[in-house]
């Protein structure tokens, strides 16, 4: 019987001091909560979340301070994918906050612009250029659209307006499931109207 | 050549002892190409208005080169090409270029794009253009005499793209082969898709240009097998091409050029399946035919480079087919670039009443026009004129039963039903991992599906979701970093400035100390000059010496307290003082 103890004894002792080695060992960094979240966030650094940045959204989520539901940027796209990370349920996008509609860029009417560099204060992203009695303008690769530049402009000369639909950023629609062929024929009008009035004339 | 003598041809095509592969899936479909493919090739007439578009390849928009009001010559260059990946873009008209706007262009979204607009003359005047070769050369010798360089930048001046239908910079690929090491040129000529002819008449009417382009590309590429894949449908355009190849004849230490006639099964012209069907070998995954060591150019594009290095002609027109069941000749139609497609279609005559619809490319690839006022581009092979009920209308999609037959038709062997699914729940990550990006969007799947699926159009979608989600990403990693460090700058800013106060702070103290000190000096010396009144004025001034002197001691001693150093005289005032004090 004490054979039989001490041997697994042994083994486990054995077994346990190859698991912690192991786990020393081959230990898997995991990025922190925060970083994850913060990765999946837009990036556009409005604060219609309530919160400075994404940065400190991040933290509030990974702390369960803050729902998942406050980024109109990032939409429902957004939500499910922190929900997924997190592993809780996706709740609708908290419209309390305006409707984000589309990606928008800021422009400022050169015109107006006196050169007071508020907006230039007001960009997350350093994505004004100008300085004080210069005009400025708005570098639109790096403008993320967050409005936060219009409020401060005394001479409200910022304007958001959505980015232009062009071939190279154009995409293919969704599929429609059950109504292809609507789908389709809302695609031909336009060569339908031209026909009709090729064969009237 | 009559029905039989073409049966045999065909007969031999098929008896020809080539050692054949064969790629996986595919399907067999009605050819639809005897309609069009009789006549010789006609020429369209020069339009009014010649509408070009600045974009006609892979890769960035050329850049105009032209302003408005500009008289510009056939064959001129209107716009250079713009970074590695680009083509220029040339006039396929003499005139006055009117306009430099945006006009509606092919393309499925019916977007409107950066177009040069030339009002077209009546002269039709050619630019000087300057040939490498003539006609007259005889092939053997003059191409030898030709550098790489010399062939690669008349191929990139010329603005020759893909023409079968990929649009990559000719030359740009024929640079990555000579840099890769490539041994096979396959030249593509298989032409699969129902209703196109153009590479099919191109061959039969003009094999000559072809099989000088090929020799030209053979050249560049440093070739050691050169192999034409041909469908077996075609046996007139095999046997003009047998025919032109005869005419040249190659040193024996050069590798001959073969051409190989491949069963007509859609997609046998696709380029990775007709690699596979030549050489048993598969491109890699999301890799090039130059990864494997094949370089793939089609018919078409060979002619261009004949007609770029024997004519110095830039491409500047293209050969479409025009067919369909409301075309009342389908035809090959040679088209300036440029043309409005309605001047195309008055001029081979279309019963507009009975159009369907107006498609760019074959059934299984193309795409519906939503108008018929766009100009015809370097893209345009075929216009197919549909008539009402010619091509089936899918009905509406019914659920997925698994059949796997979407699985058994892909030639590429993904499983359609898998991506499908994962297209559709938005699951983007797994449709990847399902090899997503591997689909040629040949459409087979959605043509085999029984509950008529528009599986193709998911793939389509689901890459497009998946590129725009990575360009979001890297948009908001610049973001953040560009926020980031703004943070970090205001943060520097921000200890900068609190450093400069303390700085100041730290002046402001020491220079009052300073002062202090200074006062009390001033002070001393006053004091010490009344005391010595009565002495001489010589040893006054020596006095007034010694204390500016002290006092610049003091100065440069700043940091000492001024307690420290006194002088006797000092000291005893300072001791009069405490006394005085004391007793008070």
């Amino acid at each position: 019987m004490i054979t039989g103890i001490l041997a697994f004894v042994a083994l486990a002792s054995f077994f346990g001091l190859v698991l912690g080695l192991s786990a020393v060992i081959f230990k898997v960094e995991s990025s922190p909560v925060v970083d994850q979240i913060d990765t999946l966030l837009p990036q556009t650094q409005c604060g219609q979340c309530s919160f400075a940045g994404c940065h400190q959204y991040a933290q509030a989520i990974a702390s369960g301070d803050a729902p998942i539901n406050k980024c109109p940027p990032g939409g429902d796209n957004l939500i499910q994918s922190l929900a997924d990370l997190l592993d809780v349920e996706a709740l609708p996008l908290d419209e309390t906050e305006a409707a984000h509609s589309g990606p928008i860029v800021a422009v400022i009417i050169e015109d107006t612009c006196i050169g007071c560099t508020l907006c230039i204060q007001a960009c997350p992203v350093d994505a004004i250029l100008g300085a004080a009695k210069q005009m400025h303008t708005v570098i639109e690769n790096e403008c993320t659209g967050c409005e936060l530049c219009v409020a401060p402009c005394p001479v409200d000369c910022i304007e958001m307006i959505p980015i232009k639909q062009t071939i190279s950023n154009w995409r293919w629609p969704e599929p429609q499931y059950h109504t292809n062929n609507q789908a389709a024929s809302t695609i031909y009008t336009t060569l339908d109207q031209v026909l009709a009035e090729n064969t009237q004339a | 050549m009559n029905a039989k003598q073409n049966n045999t041809i065909a007969q031999t095509m098929k008896e020809a002892m080539y050692k054949l592969w064969s790629f996986p899936g595919g399907i067999t479909l009605a050819g639809n190409k005897s309609q069009s493919n009789k006549e010789t090739i006609s020429t369209a007439k020069t339009p009014k208005q010649l509408i070009i578009p600045l974009s006609q390849h892979i890769g960035q928009p050329a850049e105009a080169v032209v302003k408005v009001g500009d008289k510009v010559l056939k064959g001129q260059l209107l716009a250079q090409a713009n970074g590695a990946i680009s083509a220029p873009i040339h006039a396929s008209g003499s005139g006055i270029v009117s306009a430099i706007e945006e006009h509606a262009v092919p393309h499925p979204s019916g977007l409107v794009a950066l177009c040069i607009i030339i009002d077209t003359d009546d002269y039709q005047q050619w630019f000087d253009c300057q040939p490498l070769l003539s006609d007259a050369d005889t092939a053997e010798h003059s191409i030898h005499n030709l550098t790489h360089e010399q062939i690669t930048t008349q191929i990139a001046q010329a603005g020759i793209v893909g023409l079968g239908g990929a649009l990559f910079p000719s030359a740009a690929k024929l640079h990555t082969a000579e840099q890769k090491q490539t041994d096979t040129l396959i030249i593509n000529a298989a032409e699969c898709e129902p209703y196109i002819t153009c590479d099919d008449v191109l061959m039969r009417r003009r094999p000559e240009e072809v099989i000088l382009g090929i020799l030209l590309i053979k050249k560049v590429v440093g070739a050691k097998k050169c192999l034409i894949g041909i469908e077996d449908n075609k046996p007139e355009a095999y046997q003009a091409l047998l025919a032109a190849i005869s005419g040249y004849k190659l040193p024996h230490t050069e590798p001959q050029i073969e051409i190989i006639p491949v069963p007509a099964r859609y997609p046998a012209g696709g380029e990775k399946q007709l690699i596979q069907v030549l050489t048993g070998k598969q491109v890699p995954s999301r890799g090039l035919p130059m990864d494997i060591g094949i370089i793939c150019h089609n018919v078409t594009t060979a002619a261009a480079v004949y007609q770029a290095v024997y004519r110095g002609e830039p491409l500047i027109s293209r050969i479409v087919t025009v067919t369909g069941g409301a075309v009342k000749h389908p035809q090959n139609i040679e088209v300036l670039i440029g043309t409005p497609i309605r001047e195309v279609l008055d001029q081979v005559g279309v019963a507009y009443n009975k159009i369907e619809k107006v498609i760019m490319g074959g059934p299984m690839m193309g795409f519906s026009l939503p108008s018929i006022d766009v100009p015809v581009t370097k893209a345009s092979n075929c216009l197919l004129i549909s008539e009402q009920g010619e091509l089936a209308t899918p009905p509406p999609a019914m659920p997925c039963i698994r059949c796997a037959r979407c699985s058994d038709s892909c030639p590429m062997s993904l499983l359609p039903q898998q991506m499908y699914w994962y297209a559709k729940a938005r699951d983007l990550e797994k449709a990847n991992a399902y090899n997503v990006f591997d689909c040629i969007e040949c459409g087979c799947c959605s043509y085999a599906c029984p509950s008529n699926i528009p599986l193709v159009q998911y793939f389509r979608y689901a890459k497009n979701e998946i590129n725009n989600e990575q360009k979001e990403r890297n948009k908001a990693n610049i973001a953040r970093e560009r926020h980031e460090f703004r943070l970090e700058r205001l943060e520097k800013a921000k200890q900068a400035k609190a450093e400069a106060a303390r700085l100041r702070k730290e002046k402001l103290a020491k220079k009052k100390a300073l002062d202090a000190k200074k006062a009390q000096q001033e002070s001393d010396a006053t004091a010490s000059d009344t005391d010595k009144k009565d002495t001489n004025d010589s040893a006054d001034l020596i006095q007034e010496a010694i204390a500016r002197a002290k006092v610049k001691k003091a100065q440069q001693q700043a940091q000492k307290k001024n307690t420290d150093n006194l002088t006797a005289d000092q000291q005893r005032q300072i001791d009069e003082a405490n006394e005085r004090r004391s007793i008070e």
